[in-house]
């Protein structure tokens, strides 16, 4: 169905604002934040767009603070959202580790800046290993999902909030400075539900029924370790499922990119110039950076001659990269922390590659 | 009938396997109807004994003492 | 014999109120979490609002309490139990949430999320048990550990000009506008239980009719860390703790301001 058949309108808004947007579709009315930049325009949107909507905006008096109203709203059965920067995140880690003990879905937005410590402004991908390895205490593991552009920051953050009510846990949205503060049209698609929003579980007064408890501590003696086995298999469930890759001009690639986010949406300009000098360079773009689509990079490993790690950090997601194959040698990284990588830098590392594996012209 | 003390006009009863002999009903007792007993129970406490039944007033006082609500009253 | 008396005395006038699960709790023997948790749950049946209650506890002895009051329950991270109370309250405002925390968990650690969520005037009820020790913990210095107070983390005695003072959260909340209600109670004597039930009603009543945020901060005791045995610990209450926090009402409301 073209647009315009189908009678939705383009938008042209911030990255930001799109997530509140998708959030909005998504049946989302509950959102708790903290001022933190690159972020603001999230809860300055939600403020403005939450309460004509009979929604609740409330800003919290630190990322702590937030964290546990968004488990209170969570725990009585809403669909709640936050967002904020690394540092912010980082004080949201306990937070995250007691909703995913809990069981409790709720879509975490984390658009980074510089690091660590109160770094800078400038977009970066430094927040990775925190993202993806479960930043809190305990073990736990989130949904992480990567847009790198408006559109899919609006399509992500829906996507975002299914996948946290299907595995009943924190859900994450890693975007950075660069995809939040631009703007480009997108298409605000209408949201379609892949999941029930019945939650059975949630604390709303034990009128009429048998009470709930929401909680984390498990003392009797193995009840901890079973339960630690059923979070799991929710995490091998998502690798199993819920794996979201873009290739790009992969067919006869012989250099392959291997970038999410920002990184890879300047690396496909590129890839566009190194395709018109005729060298066989595409992308494999993971969209979940949990679950990583280890398969699929694997795969690209065994039939390239080269895979090109392009992070904005000093080498994260490199190590995912290393634990999906064995082919240690086909792999060369491009890091650049906390700065955006420009198309030439790429270019310049494609021809390198190209001229070292003899390919091209 | 002089001399004769006034009967009682309350009672209650304490769970002794609940009660952790935390004495606090003890003193509580405005007519120290209550000491502490001799027979441990399962957890291992020396319960606490509802020793003088006959001045028993029905107040409660006991019962609103006790940390693990071990004391009925009746009137 | 027991059968006997039982006709002549045909009326129960005392007996465990229907929200109080009959369970045996953990709690220590002479520990006054006992009595806090039996006049919340009179209470909560009193205001007949055990249906629509969320309960909100804390992290320290009182962790376990959600197996003792039989009411829906969210654990909420140490400290942090105002913020969550918050989420739930503005998720189902029409909701009675009430949070129950010791004097590690609010004044301590969660010292600014009580403190914010008071002055948001946020209509939740807050127990607020301060035994002046971390109890489940092993009895270390709490921020209301008295002065010259021996601890497992003092143990020279709590010193003012390394450790501060005893912190008087009753009269700090009382200072915050958005507070409805704030006073201090006490459960080591019949007479105080009787004014700590009329302080928890109090707050009950605030919530309810959405006067505002509510506090009751009660002295207890905490025998065991205290290494004392629990009628000695009642006097060092009646004596050394209410000298320094004096028990009374800090502040009420009459009505809300928005109203």
């Amino acid at each position: 169905m073209t647009l315009a058949a189908s009678g939705i309108s383009r938008e042209l808004m911030k990255g930001n604002e799109a997530i509140c947007v998708g959030a909005i579709a998504a049946g989302c009315r509950f959102y708790y934040g903290y001022p933190i930049t690159p972020q603001n325009d999230i809860p300055e949107y939600m403020a403005a767009h939450l309460p004509p909507i009979g929604g609740m905006f409330l800003q919290a008096e630190s990322e702590v603070a937030t964290i546990n109203f968004l488990l209170g709203a969570s725990a009585s059965g809403k669909r709640v959202m936050t967002s904020s920067s690394g540092p912010g995140i980082s004080l949201m880690q306990e937070g995250l580790s007691y909703m995913a003990g809990m069981e409790l879905p709720a879509v975490i937005v984390n658009i980074s800046r510089s690091g660590p410590g109160l770094g800078g402004i400038a977009p970066s991908q430094g927040d990775y290993f925190q993202a993806v390895k479960g930043g809190g205490h305990g073990g736990y593991r989130m949904p992480v999902l990567a847009p790198h552009s408006v559109q899919e920051m609006y399509s992500l953050t829906m996507r975002a909030f299914d996948l946290s009510d299907k595995y009943r846990n924190p859900a994450m949205i890693l975007g950075d400075a660069v995809i939040g503060q631009m703007k480009e049209p997108f298409v605000p698609t209408p949201y379609l539900p892949t999941v029930s929003a019945e939650k059975p579980w949630a604390l709303t007064g034990c009128a009429g029924r048998e009470r709930r408890i929401v909680k984390s501590l498990y003392l009797k003696d193995d009840e901890i370790e079973v339960h630690n086995w059923k979070l799991h298999r929710k995490y091998t469930t998502m690798q199993k499922e819920e794996v979201l890759y873009e290739s790009y001009c992969m067919d006869g690639a012989r250099v392959v990119i291997v970038a999410f986010g920002t990184a890879a949406r300047v690396s496909k300009t590129a890839i566009q110039v190194a395709r018109r000098e005729g060298i066989p360079v595409g992308m494999l773009r993971p969209v979940t950076l949990f679950p990583f689509p280890s398969r699929e990079v694997n795969e690209a490993a065994g039939v390239a001659d080269a895979i090109l790690v392009i992070e904005m950090n000093t080498g994260q997601m490199l190590e995912d990269v290393r634990m999906s194959t064995r082919h240690h040698d086909k792999i060369r990284f491009l890091g650049k922390p906390c700065a955006i990588p420009t198309p030439e830098e790429i270019l310049q590392e494609i021809r390198r590659l190209a001229g070292e594996i003899g390919a091209g012209r | 009938m002089k001399g004769t003390a006034p009967a009682p006009t309350g009672t209650i009863e304490i769970d002794f396997e609940r009660c952790k002999a935390c004495e606090l009903c003890v003193p509580a007792c405005p007519k120290h109807c209550i000491e502490m007993g001799d027979r441990i129970n399962r957890h291992g406490y020396v319960a606490a004994l509802f020793a003088r039944p006959l001045d028993c007033t029905g107040c409660a006082i006991c019962a609103e003492s006790c940390p693990d609500v071990c004391i009925r009253v009746w009137r | 014999m027991k059968d006997k008396r039982r006709e002549t005395f045909p009326r129960a006038v005392f007996s465990r109120p229907r929200s109080l699960l009959d369970v045996r709790s953990h709690y220590c023997p002479g520990c006054h979490h006992g009595i806090a948790h039996r006049i919340l749950a009179e209470t909560i049946d009193r205001f007949d609002v055990r249906g629509k209650t969320v309960g909100v506890a804390p992290v320290g002895c009182a962790v376990l309490m959600y197996d003792y009051i039989d009411v829906d329950f969210a654990e909420a991270p140490h400290g942090r139990a105002p913020a969550v109370a918050t989420g739930v309250k503005r998720a189902h405002p029409d909701r009675f949430v009430f949070t129950y925390q010791g004097d590690g968990d609010l004044a301590a650690i969660g010292t600014s999320e009580i403190i914010h969520a008071a002055n948001r005037g946020e209509n939740i009820t807050v127990l607020f048990i301060n035994n002046t020790t971390y109890g489940m913990t092993g009895g270390q210095m709490a921020p209301t550990t008295m002065l010259g107070q021996k601890t497992a983390t003092s143990p020279y005695g709590r010193e003012f000009r390394n450790d501060g003072y005893p912190i008087k959260v009753a009269e700090l909340l009382a200072t915050i506008e958005g507070t409805a209600y704030s006073a201090r109670v006490a459960t080591s004597t019949p007479a105080q239980i009787r004014k700590a039930k009329e302080a928890v009603r109090k707050a009950f009543d605030m919530q309810i009719r959405e006067v505002g945020f509510s506090l009751v901060e009660f002295l207890s005791t905490c025998p065991t860390n205290w290494g004392m045995k629990p009628l000695d610990a009642q006097k060092r209450v009646l004596g050394e703790i209410s000298g320094y926090f004096p028990l009374g009402v800090y502040k009420e409301r009459k009505q809300a301001d928005f109203v």
